[in-house]
């Protein structure tokens, strides 16, 4: 257990925010999960007892009937925003004397830094790069998160669940952004500045950075897994494995948009596009942790080889 | 004092001719005094002053009308209403990131212009900038370090609103395309961000921006590298990673233009973008909640178009 390199990662000052964001990710997900499971059970005693929810307020927040409704903005929010931008203030300036920002050696074109990494906010992409060609990983699914993103709201056909926290009526949409968001793109940016070294290897937390190190493995093409020589074979082999994957992803997928009864009346109100448009996100962004297990697990480098372009 | 006032201004009026000019000037000068005190007793209430008046055009006293008034009749506060949901204002609902954010690009624009006065865009020059600004300007180290912590800062409390945003459903109709705003916002915050990392023009900048600029030539059918590029005629010297950095290599082209994406283009295009975002937020009805819940047994059937 190597403790000076494991410090050395954590505390270079470009590395802090990450180091900030392993605490302050899970905290907000609780935070957020904390109130979601107590509105359900709110929402849960509601449905129960019909009485109660004609008169009652519908919200877990303290409630009386003869307090105002609303207030005044001044002084009743803007003191929080005094507040918040006081604090801001104080941390960041507690954070600019104590730390500072790296500056490395004058830019230099013949001297190649290893490993040479993007900015933490992008490593998740630089960490797609393993997994996928330039293409792909740079261009087309970056693209697609930005696209994915921004369709949301229009292929998200649940009425429920607006305008407060709840995870019983949103079970599927919740699970959906987890996974996108904390799973794959944090935990990608983790591992692309924690465990990523030289040579973009993979290096255990407390691991000795190598410079020397080589790893024999031989990443391989699918069909090289089966033998395959022929070029017409494997092309054939490779399309059939790529649409066998696109198959069974919507079928799965599928499977998960309509596995209760409320997730199928959800189901029923979406348009055919609406439906089409979700499947192409999620099939999309199911085959990152896919060809993450079969890199990983199988070193498979390319499922579908063309003179063109590698899957 | 009104009283003694009128009479001192009698006497000196009628015995002005008789007497010397000392005495003349001894009342006076006593009237002057008089009147500066009387004049003095109005400026205890000065919201009562001409001065006041204009610079803040309605009166500030304790009723509900000039609360709202406050706010609404003031530019910096006019984004908000005069009155908000009383559950709006509770910190677990919003976690205040979009706030911050705000605030935090406001620290940034304004760092960012005071690097502006020690920086030049120039190969020459740009890291002997970085070290003076480091190393003789006063406070520039702190400047510096509070430009790039902010950064990251923000990069981390706008994804954090987005994620609030999500679980809360306030994407949900009345504010689909708010959140579609809010995503180019977070696109072009890393881009802000990912354009700044340059300008040092060090290892760490250079090599960055090499890794991040390459992924350009690979992009299908623009980018000379990538899928159907060679067949629609791209080379490394009119692809689209060309007109990125200027040119084929990261080099003074790249720096001059990474300066201009992050100092002039993209903060326009932001605080533009960061316009629409907050108009919305008025028009869409204000913040999505604490909304009363919904049951299952209330969906209303969907309208078929």
């Amino acid at each position: 257990m190597d403790w000076h390199q494991l410090w050395i990662i954590l505390a270079t000052p470009d590395n802090v925010p990450i180091t900030l964001l392993l605490f302050v990710m899970p905290f907000y997900t609780w935070y957020g999960l904390k109130q979601s499971f107590a509105n359900d059970r709110l929402i849960g005693q509601l449905e129960a007892n019909p009485e109660m929810a004609k008169t009652h307020h519908r919200k877990t927040q303290p409630y009386r009937p003869e307090w105002v409704r609303e207030v005044h903005v001044w002084p009743y929010l803007l003191r929080i925003e005094f507040l918040a931008a006081l604090i801001v203030t104080i941390i960041l300036f507690v954070w600019s004397i104590t730390l500072n920002a790296p500056l490395e050696e004058p830019a230099n074109s013949t001297l190649t830094m290893n490993p040479s990494k993007a900015p933490w906010y992008f490593l998740g992409l630089q960490e797609m790069l393993v997994y996928f060609d330039p293409w792909m990983a740079g261009v087309v699914l970056p693209s697609l998160i930005i696209v994915g993103l921004m369709v949301i709201p229009y292929i998200d056909e649940n009425p429920l669940g607006n305008g407060y926290y709840t995870y019983k009526q949103r079970r599927f949409a919740i699970w959906t952004f987890i996974f996108g968001f904390i799973i794959l793109w944090i935990s990608m940016i983790i591992i692309g500045t924690m465990i990523r070294g030289p040579g973009w290897m993979w290096f255990w937390p407390g691991q000795t950075w190598d410079h020397n190190r080589l790893i024999f493995e031989v990443n391989r093409d699918l069909h090289e897994i089966f033998g395959i020589r022929n070029r017409w074979i494997a092309f054939a082999l490779g399309g059939g494995a790529t649409t066998a994957y696109l198959v069974g992803a919507a079928i799965g997928i599928h499977k998960l948009i309509t596995l209760t009864p409320f997730a199928r009346k959800i189901y029923q109100r979406m348009s055919l596009l609406q439906y089409t448009v979700m499947q192409v996100f999620l099939i999309t962004m199911l085959a990152l942790p896919v060809k993450m297990l079969l890199r990983l697990l199988f070193r498979v480098k390319y499922v579908w080889v063309t003179p063109w372009f590698n899957i | 004092m009104a009283d003694t006032n009128g009479q001192s201004g009698n006497q000196s009026g009628n015995g002005a001719a008789g007497k010397s000019a000392l005495t003349a000037l001894v009342a006076g000068s006593k009237e002057v005094k008089t009147r500066a005190l009387q004049e003095m007793e109005t400026y205890k209430n000065p919201e009562k002053t001409d001065l006041w008046k204009s610079v803040l055009r309605v009166k500030h006293d304790e009723t509900p009308r000039s609360r709202a008034l406050g706010v609404l009749s003031n530019v910096f506060l006019h984004l908000h209403p005069a009155k908000i949901n009383r559950d709006a204002v509770s910190y677990s609902y919003t976690w205040g990131m979009g706030g911050i954010s705000f605030y935090i690009y406001i620290v940034l624009v304004f760092t960012g212009a005071l690097l502006m006065f020690y920086y030049h865009p120039s190969k020459v020059i740009a890291f002997r900038d970085i070290l003076y600004l480091e190393h003789d300007v006063p406070f520039g180290k702190l400047l510096r370090n509070m430009h790039r912590w902010a950064a990251h800062l923000m990069v981390i409390t706008v994804e954090l609103h987005m994620f609030r945003v999500f679980l809360t459903g306030s994407y949900k109709k009345p504010r689909e395309f708010n959140w579609a705003v809010g995503v180019i916002l977070l696109v072009l915050t890393l881009l802000l961000s990912f354009t700044g990392y340059l300008l040092p023009d060090d290892q760490l900048g250079f090599w960055a921006v090499t890794v991040g600029t390459n992924m350009a030539r690979a992009t299908p059918m623009l980018g000379h590298d990538g899928p159907f590029g060679s067949q629609f005629g791209m080379t490394p010297f009119n692809d689209v990673r060309f007109a990125l950095l200027g040119g084929s290599i990261v080099d003074s082209n790249a720096l001059l233009r990474a300066y201009i994406w992050h100092c002039v283009a993209i903060p326009i295009i932001a605080s533009t973008f960061m316009v629409v975002h907050f108009w919305r937020i008025r028009k869409d009805g204000g913040i999505s909640g604490p909304a009363p819940m919904m049951m299952e047994s209330e969906i209303k059937p969907l309208r078929k178009v």
